[in-house]
């Protein structure tokens, strides 16, 4: 009786089992929500209760409920405590729920520490096992470091079933905590000749893993992994060292030469594997082609093969050829494969591949869409300039055709890329690009509006001559706009409508008619529009405005000015209404502005030249990364303190307990960053080698590079002339496709005229070697342009350093694990080893919690004091390295003038003058002296360009050219050459770095020689000596535009008129009056700047200019000057 | 004179990709013809809001493939790679450098083993003993990577973790006292 009333009770506790609980929630599946509510209800009354076995059967229901979505993260403390049982049933189910549950972020996995570490010291295996399976779940940096010692230990175990899940959990531990490779990594290599073959081949996936991503570290391996190559009989070990060698093999060339042999034997294998893969596939069919797919596998490693032998183009031709076959099948997974093969190819051998475009082309019909995406990718690699147009318009037709918005998203990105792909490259006719952008905004519903605005706004900007255009298919635009805003907002489409007004704003000079654009743009429909459009609308406008008023300006009847005043008057109110501040405050300044405007206009003052001034001035692009390269500039120090760091006693005192908790990552990977600048910079260059040659590392897209060459102005660039036979207006009307022909027209043309230019070559050469420009097919380089296309390229900061360090992904945990695995190991590189803790593990289980806290909390209190400590050390190992800088630097100088003694070459004298006629341009005569008896020639003066300061190079050179020097120069014998350089500001000194590169020939040899310098354009020597009378002296100091400043020189003894000449001299003054004991001076700057100075015996200067920075920098080199002598 | 803060204009699209790059496996997905999810496995550990987003996703985007289509997609940054059993799908998805064949292959394996444990699986084995599904994977796969290639071994494994999980379940169900 007793019996049944205690099962009735345990019943009562499994009253819903999991079957129960998936029963009841198949059969309430129209209330399933309100069903499962009552379901954790009750789970959460069974959690309280302080039977295990309830506790686990709730926590198996509710790991099922997770799956389903809801959210269980409540529990998660009930889950540790099924975890920590110590019954296997419940144990399995508590770490299985922690596995699907915990994450990261999840706080009580602090608590799992000890618990997982005495279950991985069980002496049951599964309990070690199922604690492994867990933990490589949810593992933690904490936890990866805290156990890291003990699943190293682990991987030496008796049973084979714990090491082979121990290594495999390595590599987690790695991941989430780097300092554990180097001491892991020699029982890790050790087991990759474990007896078993389960442990083995764990090994060789965690090491193939590793070395796939740091290949150079990994190499010393190599012939181990060449005898498990020969040995191995497990096919999946074998293609994961096959892979690794892809890896392994563009560092070492000569393993390719060795690896081909064992590759050939083990082909047989590896095809009898796929052919069982594929009869998985259950379609006996495709069984016939599994040599094919055997070879397709082999692809991947035979490219990275003959990146070490040349002439390999033969085989690599066949290969496409059977890919052909692949991708004519009828199976949709192969055509996939054949495709992605293809793709492979087309990285290291784009030319066997671009004779295959009409199959890839043919894909893109295909009615399943990851071939089509495919096809997509394949086509990118294969334009070029001649095949762009057309694969362009197939593109676009299969926009129109496309159903689903991600594939037309895709479609649409994809071309926008292919189109814009290395800085436009293969883009011969802009005008075609436009109109295709332009016919990409009639998509309906794609959210890339964004992307073909951005791209506007790029063209527009960078191709010059393309602005005429471009402004006029804008306006069109903004003309439609209704037809793109129309109903309701299209997802982000109208974005268009931005790129649109700031093209018609800024480059307004362009436009036909100013007057009804304008109008467009302040349509009272505009205020639909998402805010940051309407605030470029507003500025725009203005723009607009400017460009009207300069349009009639000197035209006696004002009312057209006085309508577009009207204009904006009447509508900019609805925009200062508007909800959005930015919209608002714009509209309200501009309003107020044109009033204003309105009010000089009805009185006839000229106004235009005003107006226009606010909108003075050329915008350049500027790259993207700029900001970031920008240098530091020399003395500052970023992390010098600003004020005094707060005393220590206060800080002790004061700090909460949060801060050291925040900081204790940072203290826990110490010096990793203090690698010296040698170091980094060479293993920047063995990365980017390697980068270029593994095929499995997918690169940035090459940085723009320049194309095009800058022309010195824009007068050079051919305005295009548009041609009228192109009717610019018709909304609807797909008016690439009009370009495509006038282009291949053109190009038609072109050839022509260079068969006859070619006929009468040949003419000519008759008697020579006969006919070998018979030109074919029209080659790449052949085609040229429709006009020259000036593509300016980004601006970067002066001097910024060009680097590759952003092409990483910082936050890659790849990057910590590049470790160099042949040094020996450090005693401080050891793995954490718990020494004083073990203790505490021995104590009653009661008191395990509270030592797992105690022991957590130590080391942070600790860290107070050590870190302050290793702050120190880590200011030490700065300065010392400063230090170290600073000598190299030394070093380098002084290996510098050892250059300059040993050919006695001229320090070379260089004078730098002003050109009036120009304002911006500054001639600079340099005297090239040759004072070593050898004989020097082919020199070639270079100086890096500034934002401030270019030199001019002939037409046609690139902006990094440099220039040839005229002349060459016998021993003792020296000549003058001129340079002229374009500045734009010249109130500030300038230093520009430049090389001298000069071939040194005497009897015996001739050598290639370098010569670094640095120009140093002085304020002063912008300014020109100009005569000026007392009158027109005195009126200017009385105008009182001129700001005044005034210095002292020190120490100058010398008689007066010697202290006047010499600032005459040096610094292009001329003497306007001298009155005994004081003396006026002035001069002026090439851009019309006036200086004046008094000057007085007393050796005190005073000073006056318009602008104040000259001034300023001018009087310190006059102070300099005198500070010399 | 005009001065005004520089226009950035960045040509390329960035395409946002989660930055968990870990093992060669991320998730294995199992769900029925309806969209209900029978199985799921991460292998790297991710919010709960992110796996909802990929499971939603990798719903919609298998379930809307035709027949006889290819059994491999490109999502973001990853491959997946699904194939149909009966009523149910297997979605797996692995990094870019991954072959899709071996995929294949693996997903092939967990049904075989399916099948073995089961004896014929079908669709309700999977959702009544969801915990013994998970069991049989986490021996065959281990934090992204196979584990045990030997259908044999995992087989005994289970087997033997069975053992004692049922011997402790007729020890707790024999009455205390």
């Amino acid at each position: 009786m007793a019996l049944k009333i205690v099962k009735g009770s345990i019943d009562r506790m499994f009253d819903k089992n999991l079957q129960d609980l998936v029963r009841g929630i198949r059969n309430h599946k129209e209330d399933e929500a309100k069903y499962i509510s009552t379901c954790i209800d009750e789970i959460k009354q069974e959690l309280k209760q302080d039977n295990i076995a309830v506790k686990a059967n709730a926590v198996c229901k509710l790991t099922y409920l997770q799956m389903l979505g809801y959210d269980v993260s409540w529990a998660a403390f009930n889950i540790v405590e099924v975890m920590s049982s110590s019954k296997f049933t419940y144990k399995r189910i508590g770490y299985l729920a922690a596995s699907q549950c915990f994450h990261e972020s999840t706080d009580v996995i602090m608590l799992t520490t000890n618990q997982i570490r005495k279950d991985l010291s069980s002496p049951n295996q599964y309990d070690t096992g199922v604690a492994l399976t867990g933990l490589s779940c949810f593992v933690t940096p904490d936890l990866a470091r805290d156990l890291a010692n003990d699943i190293m230990t682990l991987m030496s175990h008796t049973k084979p079933y714990i090491r082979k899940k121990a290594v495999l959990i390595m590599y987690k531990v790695f991941l989430k905590y780097p300092e554990s490779l180097r001491p892991a990594f020699p029982r890790l290599k050790e087991k990759l000749e474990d007896p078993d073959p389960g442990v083995q081949s764990a090994a060789v996936n965690v090491i193939c893993e590793l070395a796939r991503r740091n290949p150079k570290n990994y190499l010393s391996l190599a012939p181990l992994f060449f005898k498990l190559m020969t040995s191995s009989t497990n096919n999946w070990v074998l293609i994961k060292i096959i892979k690794l060698f892809g890896a392994l093999t563009p560092l070492e060339p000569r393993l390719g030469k060795k690896l081909i042999e064992p590759l050939t034997n083990l082909i047989h294998r590896i095809y009898l594997f796929f052919s069982q893969i594929l009869h998985h596939l259950s379609a006996i069919t495709l069984v016939c082609f599994s040599w094919l797919i055997a070879f397709l596998f082999f692809i991947t490693v035979l490219i990275s093969l003959s990146s070490g032998m040349p002439n390999h183009s033969a085989s690599i031709q066949l290969c496409v050829q059977k890919l052909r076959i692949l991708i004519e099948d009828s199976d949709q997974n192969l055509k996939y494969l054949g495709l992605l093969a293809m793709s492979k190819i087309l990285k290291t051998h784009p030319k066997s591949v671009q004779s295959h475009k009409d199959l890839i082309l043919q894909c893109l019909d295909d009615k399943d869409e990851s071939i089509r995406l495919r096809a997509l990718d394949l086509l990118y690699g294969m334009v070029s300039k001649k095949n762009l147009m057309e694969i362009v318009k197939k593109l676009m037709l299969h926009v129109d055709k496309a159903e689903g918005t991600t594939y037309r998203d895709e479609l649409l990105t994809k071309i926008i890329d292919i189109c814009s792909q290395s800085n436009y490259q293969y883009i011969t006719n802009f005008e075609w690009y436009i109109s295709i952008l332009v016919e990409l905004t009639r998509l309906e519903g794609t959210r890339h509006g964004h992307l073909i605005a951005s791209q506007m706004l790029d063209v527009a900007i960078r191709v010059k001559a393309i602005r005429v255009f471009a402004v006029a298919q804008m306006a069109t635009l903004l003309d439609n706009a209704h037809m793109l805003t129309g109903n309701t907002q299209r997802n982000g489409i109208c974005e268009v409508l931005y790129a649109a007004a700031w093209i018609c704003g800024e480059f307004s000079e362009h436009l036909e008619n100013p007057m009804e654009t304008l109008e467009a743009m302040l349509r009272p429909k505009v205020a639909t529009l998402p805010g940051h459009i309407q605030a470029v609308y507003v500025q725009n406008a203005a723009k607009l405005f400017a460009t009207v008023l300069k349009s009639q300006e000197g035209n006696t009847d004002s009312t057209t000015a006085q309508e577009a005043s009207q204009l904006m008057i009447d509508r900019l109110p609805l925009f200062v209404q508007s909800a959005n501040l930015e919209v608002q405050e714009r509209a309200s300044c501009i309003l107020q502005l044109v009033k204003y405007i309105q009010k000089l206009q009805q009185k006839d003052v000229e106004v235009s030249e005003e107006v226009c001034a606010l909108f003075a001035g050329e915008l350049n692009p500027v790259a993207p990364k700029a900001q970031k390269k920008v240098p530091i500039p020399d003395g500052l120090d970023l992390d010098a303190w600003i004020n005094e760091p707060p005393s220590e006693s206060e800080s002790e005192d004061e700090q909460p307990k949060a801060i050291f908790s925040k900081e204790e990552p940072k203290h826990s990977r110490p010096r990793h960053t203090e690698v010296d600048e040698k170091e980094l910079a060479r293993r920047r260059e063995a990365r980017k080698q390697e980068q270029a040659n593994n095929p499995f590392y997918i690169k940035a897209s090459p940085s723009s590079q320049k194309v095009y060459q800058e022309t010195p102005g824009v007068e050079h660039i051919p305005v295009v002339q548009i041609d009228l036979s192109v009717p610019l207006k018709v909304p609807g009307l797909p008016m690439s496709d009009q370009y495509v022909k006038l282009e291949e027209e053109r190009r038609q043309k072109e050839r022509a005229e260079k068969k006859k230019k070619d006929k009468k070559k040949r003419k000519e050469k008759r008697s020579g070697r006969g006919k070998k420009h018979d030109s074919g097919p029209e080659s790449e380089e052949d085609i040229t342009p429709a006009h020259m296309v000036d593509i300016v390229t980004e601006e970067m900061p002066e001097n910024a350093l060009p680097s590759d360090d952003d092409e990483r992904d910082p936050a890659d945990p790849h990057k910590a694990l590049d470790i160099d695995l042949d040094k020996p190991l450090a005693d401080s590189e050891k793995l954490p080893v718990r020494s004083h803790r073990a203790a505490e593990v021995l104590k009653s289980p009661a008191e395990d919690e509270e030592g797992e806290n105690v022991s957590s909390l130590e080391p942070k209190k600790k860290s107070s004091k050590e870190k302050r400590e290793k702050k120190k050390d880590k200011d030490k190992d700065r300065k010392v390295k400063m230090l170290f800088d600073r000598r190299l630097l030394r070093l380098i100088s002084v290996m510098l003038t050892f250059i300059f003694l040993f050919y006695s070459f001229d320090r070379k004298a260089y004078d730098i003058q002003g050109n009036l006629q120009d304002g911006s341009q500054v001639v600079v005569s340099v005297i090239f002296e040759n004072k070593c008896d050898s004989f020097l020639k082919s020199m070639e003066f270079n100086v890096l360009d500034s934002l401030n300061s270019k030199l001019q190079r002939p037409e046609g050179s690139g902006p990094h050219d440099s220039l040839t020097i005229p002349f060459q120069l016998p021993p003792g014998v020296s000549n003058e050459a001129r340079f002229v350089f374009t500045v734009q500001s010249i109130i500030m000194p300038q230093k520009l770095k430049g090389t001298l590169t000069f071939i040194v020939k005497n009897e015996e040899s001739s050598t290639h020689e370098k010569l670094d310098f640095k120009l140093h354009f002085t304020c002063t020597s912008y300014l020109i000596t100009t005569p000026c009378y007392s009158d027109a002296f005195a009126k200017l100091l009385e105008s009182g535009d001129l700001k005044s400043s005034s210095i002292r020189l020190e120490g100058v003894n010398m008689p007066f008129h010697h202290l006047l000449a010499r600032i005459c001299f040096h610094h292009h003054f001329s003497v306007v009056e001298r009155i005994d004991s004081c003396a006026s001076m002035y001069s002026r700057s090439i851009q019309g700047h006036h200086v004046c100075l008094l000057v007085k015996i007393t050796v005190s200067v005073d000073a006056k200019c318009d602008e104040p920075t000259l001034l300023g920098n001018v009087l310190d080199e006059i102070k300099q000057t005198f500070s010399q002598c | 004179m005009r001065v005004r803060v520089c226009v950035c204009v960045c040509v390329r699209a960035c395409v946002c990709v989660c930055v968990c790059v870990c093992c060669q496996m991320r998730f294995l997905l199992l769900f029925s013809r309806q969209g209900k999810l029978r199985l799921q496995k991460w292998f790297t550990a991710m919010s709960d809001r992110e796996r909802k987003k990929i499971i939603r996703e990798m719903t919609t985007m298998v379930l809307a493939r035709q027949p006889r289509s290819s059994n491999f997609l490109q999502w973001k940054d990853l491959k997946i790679i699904y194939k149909r059993y009966a009523s149910l799908y297997f979605c797996l998805g692995v990094e870019a450098q991954e072959n899709e064949l071996l995929a294949l292959e693996i997903i092939h394996r967990y049904v075989e083993l399916l099948d073995k444990y089961f004896g014929n699986v079908c669709e309700l084995d999977i959702i009544f003993n969801f915990e013994k599904a998970y069991f049989i994977l986490d021996e065959f796969l281990m934090g992204g990577e196979i584990q045990e290639t030997s259908k044999q071994t995992v087989n005994r494994c289970i087997e033997a973790s069975d053992m004692l999980q049922e011997t402790m379940e007729e020890y707790m169900s024999k009455p205390a006292f």
